[in-house]
């Protein structure tokens, strides 16, 4: 057994016990961040708060919310946003927040590649980072089932629907993900245990392992400079902060953080209080029908973009497009066959696909939302080849990639 | 070296135990998202068909699906007989002809709206096309509309139970099973 003396403060006794300082100084104090690095560095923590806007948001309204088909939607149209104390407020922080996050999510995603930030040991926080934008997705689908609206309904039906393998057939597997031939009471039910408990429970995992995985590599820089951190952490701990490379996590970069963060919460809550029905669509104000379909059925706009790989196709080369849409981003650190971990503007070719994959993204989200007529169509189709074309055409232009 | 092996052994007989108990929970997680047997056993509609009248759509509910009841006019019928795939999507009662389909657009299951001057379903969702037989005549739908099984019982028609003709239908690929 460990050595116990009488504590002289609560610190103390809380130091003895479960090494507070310790944990402080590892996690923390000496946790180090390069100092060449600009405002983009501060997306993981905008995206750690606006988590916690969802969850605290998600918890007044679950206090509320009826997952049951009759009472699902005047318990959110009604209770939620008429009679509770500041349910509006919820409603609309965890609608906003729950479409921002994803903005967010695709800035982090697209710094990361401009930056080379999945090479050279940073292979696992790419991974993970992918299996969180994974688990929120189904997180949004999940929550977007539950005010029950037209909306919901058959946003639920047509994605439940992409489970039958196109000429596979597979209704028996689609029914029972259903737990019914039409998303009915067991279909709601199930998907709100989804949203409320397992999803996010593996989300939270997925942040552990996602800042785990951050650990040995350390965050990258926005020169590619490869920093030897405990050569630079002894210069810093000996005093001489001026020319050491890195800084400490706590209180240094996360003041920094913190500013950025401070702003990004000004432009949150401008769009909850004054821009909220962006988030809110006029459809999803009806009340689930399962004999009328919504004249045009289109996603959030955050999901547009594979949507809009999926709809050119007949059905199964689009669901084969979709699903390599879904999962080609997991395999970016592996088709990428340059050595070079720097900014995507000293990268010969792969500058130019990196622009071009992002224009084309944008491209493909702008013409998910419009229907799918004439110029439109052929716009979305080549949009759609083109994605698949860079993601071929990747090995190759960074195979011969010069060194630098 | 004697004591290795026996936590060895220990390890592997937990290994069997918890193997046995994973697959055996996984057996009862998956029956606990089946369908439940109210659900399953959901009854059987009864259509009236002398009640419908020609190029006039009626959408019926069988398990929660809309069922699509057109009636077709002598043009149609006569339409219909210049293709033989197209008359065999037809039902016949009496000397009428009906077209009685799952109302859920093959592709991607919304429901098609019908246009009686053009005798055509337009689905708003991705753009496909179907004829009044339900015959697909634009992509993304990969097939034409499913017919639920149906039995014909003199004037009526029960939807759910499998009669002669709906196994036809099944055997010659008209359509599949809904």
């Amino acid at each position: 057994m460990a050595h116990f003396t009488k504590a002289t403060s609560l610190h103390d006794w809380l130091n003895q016990r479960l090494a507070i300082d310790t944990l402080r100084r590892v996690l923390a104090t000496e946790y180090w961040i390069p100092k060449n690095i600009n405002f983009l560095w501060a997306m993981g923590m905008v995206l750690a708060i606006t988590f916690a806007f969802l969850l605290v948001s998600g918890i007044f309204l679950l206090m509320y919310y009826q997952p049951n088909v009759d009472l699902a939607f005047d318990s959110v149209n009604y209770t939620i946003m008429q009679e509770v104390g500041y349910g509006w407020l919820w409603r609309h922080v965890h609608g906003v927040a729950a479409s921002v996050v994803f903005l967010i999510i695709y800035i982090h995603m697209f710094t990361g590649i401009y930056y080379g930030s999945y090479k050279k040991g940073r292979e696992m926080i790419w991974l993970s980072g992918m299996l969180l934008f994974v688990a929120f997705s189904a997180e949004a689908f999940s929550g977007y089932m539950l005010p029950w609206g037209q909306m919901s309904y058959w946003a639920g039906m047509v994605i439940t629907n992409l489970f039958a393998g196109g000429s596979l057939h597979a209704d028996g597997l689609v029914e029972w993900i259903r737990g019914d031939y039409v998303p009915a009471q067991a279909f709601l039910n199930r998907f709100f245990m989804l949203h409320v408990l397992l999803i996010p429970l593996a989300i939270i995992g997925l942040i552990v392992l996602h800042f785990g995985a951050l650990r040995i590599p350390h965050v990258n820089n926005q020169d590619g400079e490869e920093i030897d951190f405990e050569a630079e952490a002894a210069k810093y701990k000996a005093g001489d902060k001026a020319n050491s490379k890195v800084i400490a996590f706590v209180n240094d970069f996360m003041s920094k953080d913190m500013m950025v963060v401070g702003i990004y919460l000004i432009f949150f809550f401008y769009l909850v209080f004054y821009h909220y029905d962006f988030a809110m669509d006029p459809v999803n104000f009806d009340p689930a029908n399962g004999l009328k379909t919504p004249a045009h059925i289109y996603p959030e706009w955050y999901f547009l973009w594979s949507y809009e790989i999926l709809r050119p196709f007949s059905t199964d080369v689009g669901l084969i497009a979709f699903a390599f849409a879904q999962v080609i981003f997991f395999a970016l650190p592996f088709l990428d066959r340059s050595p070079n971990a720097v900014p995507a503007s000293r990268r010969g070719l792969f500058k130019f696909w990196f622009w071009a994959m992002l224009i084309d993204m944008i491209v493909l989200t702008a013409m998910g939302k419009v229907p799918p007529e004439g110029m439109f169509s052929a716009i979305g189709f080549y949009a759609a080849l083109t994605f698949i074309g860079l993601w071929i055409a990747l090995p190759f232009i960074t195979k011969f990639e010069k060194k630098v | 070296m004697k004591n290795n092996s026996r936590r060895g052994f220990m390890g592997k007989a937990f290994g069997a135990v918890a193997g046995v108990g994973a697959v055996a929970s996984l057996y009862a997680m998956k029956r606990s998202w089946d369908p439940l047997p109210s659900v399953k056993a959901a009854g059987f509609t009864v259509l009236d068909m002398s009640a419908y009248k020609e190029n006039e759509l009626v959408t019926e509910k069988w398990r929660g699906k809309p069922i699509f009841v057109l009636k077709q006019t002598a043009e149609m019928v006569k339409k219909a007989k210049e293709n033989p795939k197209d008359i065999e999507r037809l039902i016949k009662i009496g000397n009428d002809y009906f077209l009685v389909a799952l109302g859920l657009c093959t592709h991607l299951g919304c429901i098609p709206g019908y246009n009686p001057d053009d005798k055509s379903f337009l689905c708003a969702c991705h753009g496909g096309l179907y004829d009044f037989t339900g015959e697909v005549t634009k992509a993304p739908p990969p097939r034409g509309l499913d017919i639920p099984p149906f039995k014909i019982d003199g004037n009526k028609l029960v939807l759910g139970e499998e009669g002669p003709e709906y196994k036809k239908m099944l055997e010659t690929g008209i359509t599949l099973k809904a």
